[in-house]
């Protein structure tokens, strides 16, 4: 029993990590439609990004925080305006391999300014492990945990309220309709890549202080999140929180369960399994809109 | 002098040559093509190879994303379902002939099943149903060691046909590019009938299609498995190329390559599949060319031969996107039209 609710604990707690990765993808989709490959790169350079300027140019954590945030907004507002605005109208294998193509370009760029070494990560919090009852858990995931919460609530008020938010959700729902009545959809684009890009890196500096250090490997994660997105739904916000929550748990119990069963493995395979199988019953994910065709 | 092209029957508007002199260029060179052996080395006997397995599988994706619009992640997989099925086949004793062929039914069956959630997944969510596909391959080429033995990998014997054994880069030259010639040479035909002209009407419009008599998904399942039957079939030519894979021969930066040459090259064209792939795989061996030329006043860019691969990869993709979206084979139809009407283009 006890090693039932190690498993699940530590699955809601990385499943945390997964869904504000996954927030930044929805970000992006919810308003323009474009699934962001590139978005585990985004991670790895906001981390490489904070690193450098902490440990190189010897800025205090918070400020050099908000210098992150700062570039990452500029990244995604440069990005969406030089290489994803010119294939607005094409067809998706061109969105989605334009992304793939960004990716690589990031990567190698991440590459060959910081080599493909470890890099230790500034301890931005400490890492000692607290007690939830009976079980030991890290302090990083509690820290990403709360930043979900917080995210997640500001993120709902800002589509709810805030006007940008309320433009986005008009782009989402009808590019024309939002343009003839005054939104400037470019904006709105540029918008949904900056937050989201924000968003990403500050699930980067997350992960290299949980992990103690940052590497290429970080990259894999935005790979790894796509089951969250899909199984919560492309388009919803709710969906992605749930979605990483889920995916965590149910990759845990798998790799406690299985992986000696099968020799280790399990718990990578387990969430695309399940991504099958749920797309097979629900072809939107849990919680996406279902899209009615009219020729 | 022509002054532009004029078909008088519904047969030469269709011919897959548009004029005679096409023809013959082709048959020019098909023939400077089989003298690639004889002038070339060992190294770019390899290259040459791997360029012609590669024009095979782009050509497999291309049936599948370009003609009929359903996009695959998956394609590494169906690659490794080939090569695997090789792999165990060859090493039980099963000629080249029967293992070859055989390998692209595994695949064409692997591309089937995965091929299922088309019925009701598009775009986005189908490339996660097949990107799903892959890491689910992967996962059993890792831990079915009976079969693929495990990380470690296989060993495969040199393919012999009729007691001709084709042990080096040289012979298995003569093996491929027959192959995939014959390949290029289906494919082309297959868009002339009633199955390839479906395929199309499906990546146009697929409710349409269904309404004007097109089953959509016993044809996407088509797709499905004349695409990975051709993957498969490039996975059997791997494995007896490379003589040994393991799981790292097929990571998922292999299906984003195949993605990559059929994007490059030009989507839904055969040709476009061909240039693609001969870049994309020249492309490396540019780099390195460049570099090792390079390196003794920049003596730091053979350390980032690696990442400048990468980039470049990404950045060509990208540049690739914005400024050419229909690729090289647009490009080249722009350049042969402008010579074949020079100097009266108008």
């Amino acid at each position: 029993m006890e090693f039932l609710l190690q498993l699940v604990l530590n699955g809601l707690v990385v499943g945390s990590v997964y869904s504000l990765v996954a927030l930044g993808f929805v970000i992006i989709y919810k308003s323009s439609g474009i699934l962001n490959f590139a978005q585990g790169e985004f991670l790895l350079l906001g981390a490489y990004v904070f690193l450098a300027i902490v440990q190189q140019a010897h800025v205090p954590m918070v400020p050099a925080l908000l210098l992150t945030f700062g570039f990452s907004a500029l990244l995604g507002l440069a990005l969406e305006k030089v290489v994803l605005r010119p294939l607005i109208g094409e067809p998706i294998i061109s969105v989605i391999m334009v992304t793939l193509g960004l990716s690589s370009v990031l990567r190698a760029i991440v590459q060959g300014i910081w080599g493909t070494d470890t890099r230790p990560a500034p301890p931005v919090f400490s890492l000692d492990p607290i007690q939830i009852g009976p079980l030991p858990v890290a302090r990083g995931y509690l820290y990403s945990a709360a930043s979900v919460a917080v995210l997640l609530v500001a993120l709902t008020l800002f589509f709810k309220y805030a006007r940008p938010g309320i433009a986005m959700r008009a782009t989402a729902a009808s590019q024309q309709v939002s343009l003839s009545m005054g939104i400037s959809v470019r904006r709105i684009f540029a918008l949904s890549w900056s937050i989201a890009a924000m968003v990403s890196a500050a699930g980067g500096i997350l992960l290299a202080t949980m992990r103690g250090g940052v590497d290429g490997s970080l990259a894999i994660l935005g790979l790894k999140v796509l089951p969250v997105v899909i199984v919560g739904g492309l388009d919803s916000i709710g969906g992605a929180i749930l979605g990483g929550l889920l995916v965590g748990v149910l990759e845990n119990l798998a790799g406690g369960y299985l992986d000696p069963v099968f020799g280790g493995g399990v718990k990578e395979v387990a969430p695309f399994v399940a991504l099958v199988l749920i797309l097979m019953v629900r072809p939107y994910g849990l919680f996406g809109k279902v899209r009615i065709e009219r020729v | 002098m022509l002054s532009g092209e004029f078909h008088t029957s519904y047969a030469s508007d269709m011919g897959i040559f548009e004029t005679r002199r096409a023809r013959r260029l082709l048959a020019v060179f098909i023939a400077a093509l089989f003298a690639i052996p004889f002038a070339a080395g060992s190294y770019w006997l390899d290259v040459a190879n791997r360029a012609a397995i590669a024009v095979i599988a782009a050509t497999g994706l291309n049936i599948l994303t370009g003609f009929t619009g359903q996009i695959s992640m998956g394609n590494a997989a169906f690659l490794a379902v080939g090569a695997y099925t090789t792999a165990f086949l060859a090493n039980h004793g099963v000629p080249f002939l029967i293992a070859c062929p055989l390998s692209g039914v595994s695949a064409a069956l692997a591309g089937m099943i995965f091929g299922i959630p088309s019925l009701r997944l598009k775009g986005l969510y189908l490339a996660m149903a097949t990107l799903a596909a892959h890491f689910i391959v992967e996962f059993a080429s890792t831990h079915w060691d009976a079969v693929t033995g495990g990380v470690a990998g296989i060993s495969i014997p040199s393919p012999r046909v009729f007691g001709f054994e084709f042990a080096d880069d040289r012979r298995l030259f003569f093996l491929i590019v027959p192959i995939c010639v014959a390949l290029l040479y289906f494919a082309k035909n297959l868009f002339r009938t009633r199955v390839g002209k479906a395929f199309i009407a499906i990546r146009d419009q697929d409710i349409s299609a269904e309404v004007m008599g097109v089953e959509v998904f016993r044809y996407k399942l088509l797709s499905f498995a004349v695409s990975s039957f051709y993957i498969g079939l490039a996975g059997s030519l791997l494995a007896y190329q490379a003589r040994i894979i393991s799981p790292e021969n097929f990571p998922l930066a292999v299906a984003i390559d195949f993605l990559g040459m059929i994007i490059i090259g030009g989507l839904g064209s055969v040709l476009g599949s061909i240039l693609g792939a001969v870049f994309l795989t020249l492309l490396p061996e540019f780099l390195r060319l460049m570099t090792s030329a390079l390196s003794d006043s920049f003596p730091h860019l053979v350390q980032l031969l690696t990442p400048l691969k990468v980039g470049v990869f990404g950045l060509t993709i990208v540049l690739f996107l914005i400024f050419e979206p229909d690729g090289l084979a647009d490009f080249w139809r722009r350049i042969r039209n402008w010579f074949r009407l020079y100097p009266f283009s108008y």
